[in-house]
């Protein structure tokens, strides 16, 4: 079975309650959460009317990869990107099936081209001002684990960093009830094929087996849809030594994790 | 890259069920499209509706993947030996070994549709209560289910790019050594969201798709579903993946860069990664989608890099535009002029924009080729292409 390995450069996280990394670390450490946390992200990528109106997942995407290139001190423009949802933007999805059950005909063009799975990948890359290849990807509750081995392959295949963003947004509508997502939730990591000073390495391996069960952070976060990426962000944040990632029926990613 | 052995390749559209029926089509000149028979409100335009999905019903083990999209990959999964072919590589490399990288760009969104449009108190009715179908990676589950495949297995849905994306994300998991072969493809199918959607942007066309013609208006949609079997070469002749390239336009979510940036960036890529000039490519099917701007903007980026000696085409105006089956779509004819030297020009087009390059052919030719390439581009400026080569 072959291993794969990278560096974790920059982390970006953001949840309803922990509006980013340094905040979700301190309540992983003592329970604390910051007062008035902003409910919604404010991606300083987009331009100020885009940032409104753009659709929440959009937003907290791109919030977690700018925070995750700052970290780790890459430019955007660098980088080629995986964007990994479950669902894209369930909030689109209700808009859409509910107008074309009364309305169909004043669909919303704008809507229609936001409802893309690659709606976060295409707003990244466009305000980025980055012609590097981007993808977007599903692959239900295997879809974090998917997404971080295809960052890793692309990285196995010559490129020297990649930007993994992995986000959910919350369902509305008929939908909810059948497609089980809340709040938002957005983590992502910048990973590096050579090693740097104090920055953690993983290593992944495909497997048999059961997934790690996140204990923190799924407290505030476990009802989104992207949760099966919470307990790699737990192992960074306490220093762990690695996790088991759901990768389908039966199926692990285990990451090793050594702290630099 | 080392080159990837394409074993096995297959196809339905509009134009029917299997290679045969592509290439008969493409051969002969016969289009695929009719006028908008889908759904209850029907828009002035015309479609490229594969025949026969209404009775084509999943078998009982795979009832709860039941949707028109999950339909149309069964049936195009069993074209051509497809099946047969997926299980002799299981058995040789082991069910672990074998990824499945399949594309869709809305996925079985239209099974959604439908549950909002037969909302009972305001819930799905109980056959729709099936979370998978509403989800992208409906498609990308039911094949792994259909296959009994245990490798890694990912939906891309990157819109009309989707299907060619696979072609570059299974080789890099057979590369890294994450995988022996990998099941790739794509399906997409008609529903509400893309017929009113792109309607609403004003990219459809009342008229049979006209790509590179002068007076082009817009689109035309269809359905569609393809896959390929990917090894590793082991130098035996036979059809290959020879490179591929990845790009972004940085520009637009749904209109193209006005120089083709992100598309010359991709096909430069692929061209490079295969280590093949851009004069010994022998047929490039284009993206080529019909709307003004993406047909004017992709021949001059053709122009840009390419001879006037290429053969280029669209074929849309035989199956639609199939949106993120569309990669699987023209891969495989693109596969089936390097095996047929059968290179399809443009259905419905007769007069020349005078803002393309002579490489955009409206005629058929047959010829031997060597190298054939496909262009697939989506929302959001994302770019793909393909190289392909034979023996």
């Amino acid at each position: 079975m072959s291993t794969l390995s990278a560096t974790i450069e920059g982390v970006g996280f953001w949840t309803t309650g922990l509006p980013d990394w340094t905040s979700a670390r301190a309540y992983l450490r003592d329970g604390t959460m910051p007062d008035a946390a902003p409910t919604r992200p404010s991606p300083q990528l987009l331009a100020p009317n885009e940032r409104r109106r753009a659709p929440d997942t959009v937003a907290v995407a791109l919030e977690v990869a700018l925070a995750a290139c700052n970290d780790a001190g890459r430019d955007p423009r660098a980088l080629p990107s995986v964007f990994a949802s479950t669902h894209g933007d369930l909030g689109i999805t209700d808009y859409m099936c509910a107008t074309l059950a009364g309305d169909p005909r004043s669909i919303s063009p704008t809507r229609f081209h936001n409802s893309v799975h690659n709606a976060a990948a295409g707003y990244w890359t466009i305000g980025a001002g980055c012609t590097q290849a981007t993808t977007a990807i599903s692959a239900y509750a295997a879809t974090f684990a998917e997404g971080l081995l295809e960052a890793m392959v692309q990285l196995a295949a010559g490129q020297d960093a990649v930007l993994l963003v992995g986000y959910d947004g919350g369902a509305t509508g008929p939908l909810a009830p059948v497609s089980m997502s809340s709040g938002l939730l957005g983590g992502a990591l910048v990973l590096a094929r050579n090693p740097k000073a104090d920055a953690p390495r993983i290593e992944i391996t495909i497997t048999d087996g059961d997934a790690t069960r996140a204990d923190g952070l799924a407290r505030i976060a476990g009802g989104n849809a992207m949760a099966p990426m919470l307990p790699l962000f737990e192992a960074l944040a306490r220093a762990g030594d690695g996790v088991s990632l759901f990768a389908g029926r039966g199926r692990t990613l285990k990451v090793g994790i050594a702290h630099g | 890259m080392p080159p990837l052995a394409i074993l096995h390749y297959t196809a339905t559209t509009a134009l029917g069920r299997g290679r045969d029926a592509q290439l008969n089509a493409l051969r002969e000149r016969r289009g695929g499209l009719r006028r908008n028979d889908f759904g209850d409100d029907r828009l002035d335009c015309w479609i490229g509706r594969v025949d026969g999905l209404e009775s084509e019903a999943l078998p009982a083990p795979l009832a709860g993947w039941e949707c028109r999209n999950n339909r149309l990959a069964w049936l195009a999964l069993r074209q051509d030996g497809m099946l047969e072919a997926v299980h002799a590589a299981r058995d040789r490399h082991g069910a672990d070994r074998v990824a499945i990288v399949i594309g869709t760009s809305t996925s079985s969104i239209g099974a959604s549709e439908e549950a909002y449009a037969r909302l009972e108190d305001g819930a799905f009715p109980a056959d729709l209560q099936r979370p998978i179908v509403h989800t992208p990676h409906s498609l990308g589950d039911f094949v792994r289910e259909a296959t009994g495949l245990r490798g890694p297995c990912v939906t891309v849905a990157t819109a009309c790019s989707s299907s060619a994306k696979v072609f570059a994300q299974a080789a890099r998991l057979i590369q890294a050594g994450l995988a022996d072969a990998a099941l790739v493809g794509g399906v997409d199918t008609l529903c509400g969201s893309v017929l009113f959607g792109f309607n609403a942007l004003g990219l459809v066309s009342q008229a049979p798709c006209k790509p590179f013609d002068a007076t082009r208006d817009g689109l035309s949609l269809g359905e569609a579903g393809g896959f390929a079997l990917l090894e590793r070469a082991d130098g035996a002749p036979g059809l290959s993946l020879r490179g591929y390239g990845e790009s972004s336009d940085a520009h637009h979510m749904s209109a193209p860069h006005p120089e083709g940036l992100g598309a010359r960036l991709a096909m430069g890529d692929a061209l490079a990664r295969a280590g093949v000039a851009a004069g010994d490519i022998g047929y490039l099917n284009l993206h080529g989608t019909a709307t003004p701007a993406n047909d004017t903007i992709e021949a001059q980026a053709v122009a840009a890099l390419f001879p006037g000696t290429l053969h280029a085409s669209s074929t849309k105006g035989w199956t639609g535009h199939t949106l993120g089956a569309a990669g699987i779509v023209e891969s495989v004819i693109a596969l089936l002029a390097l095996e047929h030297g059968v290179l399809p020009g443009i259905l419905n087009s007769a007069e020349h924009d005078p803002a393309c390059g002579e490489q955009i052919r409206f005629g058929n030719a047959e010829r031997p080729i060597r190298y054939a390439m496909n262009n697939s581009f989506g929302f959001g400026g994302n770019n793909c292409s393909l190289v392909f080569a034979a023996a």
